[in-house]
């Protein structure tokens, strides 16, 4: 009893010191809540299916991120990772009856031996050259889709796959569920000592190997982890539209992952993920526009980085907070002074 | 032997296609670090300019390309002006502004003419037979043209005093600038020269090909390729890999059955694979880092 009395007081403190003392972090809250008590709010199958769908591709996104947007390694085919995953998801459940549960993460396995195998040669190739190879990679497999049909349905995709759960209220509960565990989870491993080391990757390679690290083997890693949450995300594609088609796979995919994670701020996880959250319901609520809605989507986008080139949800930040000169904690950016050190801010 | 001839014609052209895209997006990259993704949007541009210019107001079809062309290249430099410029220094906002505005040319394209195959008149018919194997002269009135387009532009990369001036500040930007270069005039003229590039290759290439508008989708991706096989900032490289590439694709088109599938897949497993054993490419420059 008085343990759990210590860690509700315990939580009740850091709430209120560490959680409400930051916008940023009172949004995160504000996040999880509303993902989680959404379907109270609405029972609408489309609102629920538009969320549904943000949040596998807020996975995908933060992924991207995770991969490209920290170590640098400019990844141009993550479509790759997405359509490696829903094609197998698919294909283990139709032809060995694997149910969700088992073919979604034997799908990012597959996944991640697609990371290794784009990885390689990425630890010979830079920037530009390695942006544009990974581009090829998915186009290659959909080469292969299309040249054999009677295995992977070729243009029509495999359809007739279990559906994840027998409700949509269910389906969006479990996929929203892991979407905020699995970001959670990437959050924290760019938090960590690896992530550090992903960072400074991307500011100077050859500092880090200088510094004695094994950089082939964390950039090899990070292919890996990027492969497995995007896996992960074309799983639950797979299994939530019942068909994995080469639209898993197409060009445009790639590209628009890459849209999300920048607009949103490269290098943050959050950045792609609120990107994801903004640009996806908002497209599919512009169909009132009609056949205007991506050509306001494109304009919508280039405006934005015209004016915040670090990512809009970066810039947003940085206006509502500020980083304390001398000790680097974050503010709010209306106090005088740093909450910790009690330092003059600006 | 009339196989061997269809390889050979279509190789021919569809390499040099690529040799005069790949150029232009080289030239664009060495110069202003901008992986124009647009590239090929440009091309798209000037492909339904012609169309419109020759339908709607009934020109004869050459002075259709010409405005086509320049129309393009102001399209290009107001582009880079207004949008590219003033974040050119973040190469991640450049690249996702290069996509938005392929998005946006795409959008508008099918918003103007719908998404219909459309297509354009040839500038001559007619054909003569090599081994039983029909060559129309519009395809070998293409391929003049690309080679002399070529000629051209490498007259005015190596003997003029802009070319020069191109070329340095490829090599080295801040060093090109100490020396009294506008860099950003540069970057600017040699936008507007690589989407000239296009718009061309788009003028040439339209009596051949379907007017749609994703139809700047399958040149983008081999014309990367092709830049990326001959070695980023290398013309020698980028006219190597695209007849490279150019042939690989008509050899598994016209050998194997289902070959159009993966003609792609053939020719990008054949860059992936020089670039193992080549990590710069055939030809390639190697960038002084930027740190």
């Amino acid at each position: 009893m008085k343990l759990i009395l210590f860690y509700l007081r315990k939580l009740f403190a850091v709430v209120k010191n560490e959680v409400i003392v930051l916008p940023s972090r009172v949004a995160v809250i504000f996040f999880f809540l509303f993902i989680l008590l959404l379907p109270f709010f609405t029972d609408d199958i489309y609102i629920l299916r538009i969320f549904t769908l943000a949040s596998i591709f807020a996975i995908f996104a933060a992924s991207w991120d995770l991969l490209s947007g920290f170590t640098g390694q400019m990844n141009f085919g993550h479509a790759l990772f997405f359509g490696v995953g829903a094609y197998s998801a698919a294909l283990l459940n139709l032809h060995l009856q694997i149910p969700p549960w088992g073919s979604i993460p034997l799908g990012a396995l597959v996944g991640v031996a697609a990371g290794l195998i784009i990885g390689i040669p990425s630890l010979r190739l830079k920037k530009t050259y390695l942006a544009l190879t990974t581009l090829a990679f998915p186009i290659i497999l959909l080469g292969l889709v299309f040249t054999f049909p009677g295995f992977t349905g070729g243009e029509l995709g495999i359809s007739g796959i279990d559906k994840l759960a027998p409700t949509r209220v269910q389906e969006y509960y479990i996929i929203a569920v892991l979407m905020l565990g699995l970001c959670t989870i990437m959050w924290a491993i760019t938090d960590s000592n690896t992530g550090i080391i992903f960072h400074a990757i991307r500011e100077d390679e050859i500092a880090v190997r200088a510094s004695g690290v094994n950089t082939t083997r964390y950039k090899l890693m990070a292919f890996c982890l990027s492969g497995f949450f995007a896996g992960i995300a074309g799983g639950l594609y797979a299994h939530f539209m019942r068909i994995a088609g080469p639209s898993t796979l197409e060009v445009s995919l790639s590209f628009q992952v890459v849209i999300w994670a920048i607009f949103g701020g490269a290098a943050t996880i959050y950045g792609p993920i609120a990107a994801v959250f903004f640009l996806y319901p908002l497209v599919e609520f512009m169909h009132v526009l009609k056949d205007y809605r991506i050509l306001m989507f494109a304009f919508i986008v280039l405006l934005v980085l015209l004016f915040m080139p670090d990512g809009l949800f970066r810039w947003l930040r940085d206006r509502v907070e500020e980083e304390c000169p001398r000790c680097k904690v974050r503010n709010i950016a209306t106090r005088k002074i740093c909450r910790v050190c009690t330092a003059q801010l600006h | 032997m009339s196989l061997v001839v269809d390889i050979i014609i279509s190789g021919v052209i569809s390499g040099s296609i690529y040799a005069l895209l790949a150029i232009g997006f080289s030239l664009i990259f060495g110069v202003a670090r901008i992986v124009n993704i647009a590239h090929t949007a440009f091309y798209m541009v000037a492909a339904y300019c012609i169309y419109a210019i020759t339908n709607y107001l009934g020109w004869p079809v050459v002075p259709a390309m010409f405005i086509a062309v320049i129309f393009s290249v102001i399209l290009g430099m107001v582009t880079y002006k207004l949008l590219l410029n003033p974040i050119r220094e973040h190469e991640g906002a450049v690249l996702i502004a290069t996509i938005a505005i392929a998005m946006i040319f795409e959008q508008i394209m099918s918003l103007i003419f719908t998404g219909t195959f459309l297509s354009v008149p040839k500038l001559v018919e007619g054909f003569f037979a090599v081994l039983g194997v029909k060559i129309f002269y519009q395809q070998l009135l293409t391929l003049c043209a690309a080679l002399a387009i070529m000629l051209v532009l490498l007259l005015f990369l190596f003997k003029t005093k802009f070319g020069l001036a191109i070329r340095s500040t490829a090599q080295d930007r801040e060093v090109a600038n100490l020396m009294g270069i506008n860099e950003s005039y540069v970057a600017m003229i040699t936008m507007g020269i690589s989407v000239g590039l296009a718009a061309v290759t788009g003028a040439i290439v339209v009596p051949l090909t379907i007017l749609e508008p994703h139809m700047w989708n399958p040149p983008l991706i081999m014309m990367m390729a092709v830049v990326v096989l001959g070695g980023l900032g290398s013309l020698k490289g980028s006219f190597v890999g695209a007849f490279i590439l150019g042939f690989a694709e008509a050899f598994v088109v016209f050998v194997f059955p289902m070959g159009a599938f993966f003609k792609g897949s053939v020719a990008l497993s054949i860059m992936i694979l020089v670039l193992i054993i080549r990590p710069e490419g055939l030809f390639g420059v190697y960038f002084e880092e930027e740190r």
